[in-house]
């Protein structure tokens, strides 16, 4: 995980990214708005709430969402790692996580993925993309746009073509 | 069949354009090539032995005679000038160059064709019976189902990166012509109480190296809950399939590890959350789809009168008669019929045609079977629909293409995979075995007196020549860098799905043939009255069988 780019993609915008991802339970906490791993927040909500700056959460593709859901619900933002991006099990935590927890806030993945998953990915729920590599964010947010429409119910478009069109 | 809409076409264009740009982008280095794999998998495209391979979807094995002569109008253009038609009801073009297959995709999208999801840890192409909506057994036909599962899958934004390969089949008839529980989701088209069509779904079937008969999680599930059901059978698999292990990673192991109960559990569970939710079926789009898979422009005819004509034709010609007897099936609509025009001429890879039979298929379909032609999964092309009157016409302009070699269902309509003179996977060659099998066995009163025989070939564990479920299965296996063949016996694919039983060492190549004439022979020996071989061997066992194989030469 590449765990600090200066830059990300937010609603489809390429954006500053002034949040550090804490890989790992840790005594110090970096300053700043931070992401730290679901089962740190749920343990440490005191140690958090004195925090200066924002704290987001990460979770990890082999999570059980459900653990987690009410605690980091008031999360401002929350992040799924994929750590291969081949690893779909992403997909199913960002549709839960908006359409059976009701998470309003931003999704972020990070960890492996490339920009050719970014069309599933933003219909899924995941409204940010923080890549682990350096490469031309302006150009690969343009995959967000890959397709006009889709047959299936998702985050993005509640109801299937066949309730809107047919 | 199926007509595309303003929707449908749109999105398949957007497709090509989707993949022409992730192809440049590849040729431009900015992808590698671990990240073009399954970009190239999910369109189709594989790196064989030799060249890429193309496979392009037939949903359901039905296409119309426009689209075929599409298919070798590009096996011409941009391939050897043949195709291979695959036990999923697909087509493989074994020579494509890389850089031209978005052109290719954009010649699919032109009638209505992909290659979407034909290769990749996603869902597959649907596939169900060659004979839907003409089989006099038929509860209901199952193609609008499977076009139904088609538009839910096609690009289905959570499950483009399974742990594995996920198909799914379609059975809609008493009899099972799709092999639906080796599938791993197989859902059976069946009848409550009240008459309401429902599914019964079963899942975890499959070959390949660990061969699983599905197990059933649902006896009736009403219509139209079937895509918030599957969802939640995918959510699951996504979820908590294995992924640190490509070999435990299809559905058939966590139903397995978990029990079939417990995988039900789990899916009822899941799918509370999702049951009566948007995706659910609405009558409306129901009725839309099915109205694309109405009957044909039927003549009312004489029924009595044809029969007459044929029995007359058939006392004058001892070939058609074979022909009659062995490709041609009877079909619900008096005075009509279905063809199945064989592939498995000796001499050529089973499942092979070429662009001239291509576009002779095209017009024997817009002569006789309303411009449709359906792909099976036994590697054949059925003409479906065609009146019986017009039968000996048929046969004849059939047989002058080398499409008429009668002999399905018999010993030589063998399934083959491509075998190691292909594919990259493959231990062992299938393709010369198989010939081999055809050479030895030409006397048409032999094989015919044998009857009923499906012998199945695989180059290797993956098990796409399904030799799991071939009352004879081969299967190609590498032994210190030299190719041998391990027979099995006794399995079959209807509905008492069985696997085959290992029947000893396995035979060097030299050795197969006759390791099979030997099969033959104790089956002969042995049959009572009209017995098959598989009735025969389920019958006295496999022992015999064996000692015969393995008998020291005298």
């Amino acid at each position: 995980m590449h765990p600090h780019p200066n830059q990300y993609i937010k609603d489809g915008q390429v954006v500053e990214n002034n949040w550090q991802l804490v890989a790992a339970a840790t005594e110090t906490l970096p300053a700043g708005n931070i992401l730290v791993p679901a089962a740190y927040w749920q343990a440490n909500q005191q140690q958090l709430a004195d925090h200066l700056g924002e704290v987001g959460v990460w979770i990890d593709s082999h999570e059980e969402i459900e653990a987690f859901s009410s605690a980091i619900a008031a999360a401002p933002v929350i992040a799924i790692n994929f750590p291969k991006f081949v690893d779909g099990r992403g997909f199913s935590i960002a549709r839960l996580l908006r359409e059976r927890f009701g998470y309003i806030g931003e999704i972020r993945a990070v960890g492996h993925f490339i920009r050719d998953q970014l069309f599933m990915m933003q219909r899924c729920g995941f409204n940010a993309f923080q890549f682990d590599s350096e490469i031309d964010l302006a150009a690969a947010s343009q995959s967000l746009a890959d397709f006009s429409d889709s047959y299936q119910v998702a985050v993005d478009q509640p109801e299937p073509l066949f309730r809107r069109h047919r | 069949m199926y007509i595309y809409d303003q929707y449908d076409q749109k999105l398949v264009d957007e497709r090509v354009k989707q993949y022409r740009e992730q192809t440049q982008r590849y040729l431009d280095g900015q992808i590698s090539d671990e990240e073009f794999l399954p970009l190239r998998l999910q369109n189709g495209l594989y790196v064989q032995r030799l060249a890429p391979m193309l496979r392009i979807a037939v949903p359901y094995g039905l296409m119309s005679s426009r689209q075929v002569r599409k298919i070798a109008d590009i096996s011409r253009t941009y391939d050897k000038g043949y195709v291979h038609f695959t036990t999923r009801q697909n087509i493989q073009l074994n020579w494509p160059v890389l850089e031209e297959v978005p052109d290719i995709l954009a010649e699919l999208a032109s009638v209505e064709m992909h290659a979407i999801q034909t290769s990749g840890n996603c869902i597959r192409n649907t596939t169900t019976d060659q004979f839907a909506g003409v089989a006099s057994d038929e509860i209901e036909d199952p193609r609008p189902w499977c076009e139904i599962i088609r538009q839910w899958s096609t690009l289905h934004p959570e499950f483009a990166f399974l742990p594995r390969k996920f198909k799914i089949a379609v059975c809609g008839s008493e009899e099972d012509r799709a092999a639906f529980l080796l599938h791993d989701i197989g859902l059976q088209l069946v009848k409550n109480a009240n008459g309401e069509t429902g599914f019964h779904v079963y899942v975890g079937g499959g070959l390949g190296r660990t061969p699983v008969i599905a197990s059933s999680i649902r006896e009736f599930l009403p219509k139209e809950h079937l895509l918030t059901y599957l969802d939640a059978i995918l959510r699951v698999y996504n979820r908590y399939g294995n992924r640190d292990n490509k070999y435990k990673a299809r559905i058939k192991i966590l139903v397995r590890a978990w029990t079939p109960e417990v995988f039900a559990q789990r899916v009822e569970a899941e799918w509370e959350h999702l049951k009566n939710g948007p995706a659910t079926l609405t009558s409306r789009e129901m009725e839309r789809v099915k109205s694309f898979f109405t009957a044909p422009d039927y003549q009312v005819v004489d029924g009595a009168a044809i029969e007459a004509a044929l029995q007359s034709q058939v006392s004058e010609h001892k070939a058609f008669s074979r022909w009659l007897d062995r490709n041609v099936r009877a079909q619900k609509q008096t005075g009509y019929a279905s063809v199945t025009l064989s592939l498995k001429p000796a001499g050529v890879a089973p499942g092979d045609v070429t662009d001239r039979q291509l576009d002779i298929i095209a017009d024997l379909a817009d002569r006789f079977s309303f411009g449709e032609i359906r792909t099976t999964h036994n590697q054949n092309i059925v003409l479906a629909d065609v009146l019986k009157s017009e039968l000996f016409e048929l046969w004849q302009q059939a047989k002058s293409a080398g499409l008429a070699t009668p002999n399905v269902g018999t010993i030589n309509d063998m399934i083959c995979c491509p075998g190691g003179d292909y594919c990259s996977l493959a231990n062992a060659k299938s393709i010369p075995v198989a010939e081999a099998i055809q050479r030895k066995f030409d006397d048409l009163d032999y094989v015919y007196d044998l009857g009923d025989l499906e012998l199945n070939i695989s180059g290797c564990m993956n098990a796409c020549g399904h030799h799991h479920i071939g009352h004879i299965g081969i299967l190609g296996v590498d032994k210190k860098g030299e190719e041998w063949y391990q027979i099995q016996l006794g399995g079959s694919a209807n509905k008492n799905a069985a696997l085959g039983k290992v029947l000893g060492r396995s035979l060097s190549r030299d050795a197969v043939v006759d390791g099979i004439e030997k099969l033959l022979d104790v089956y002969v020996e042995n049959r009572l009255d009209q017995e098959s071989f598989l009735t025969t061997y389920q019958r006295i066992g496999i022992e015999k069988f064996k000692e015969r194989v393995y008998a020291p030469a005298s």
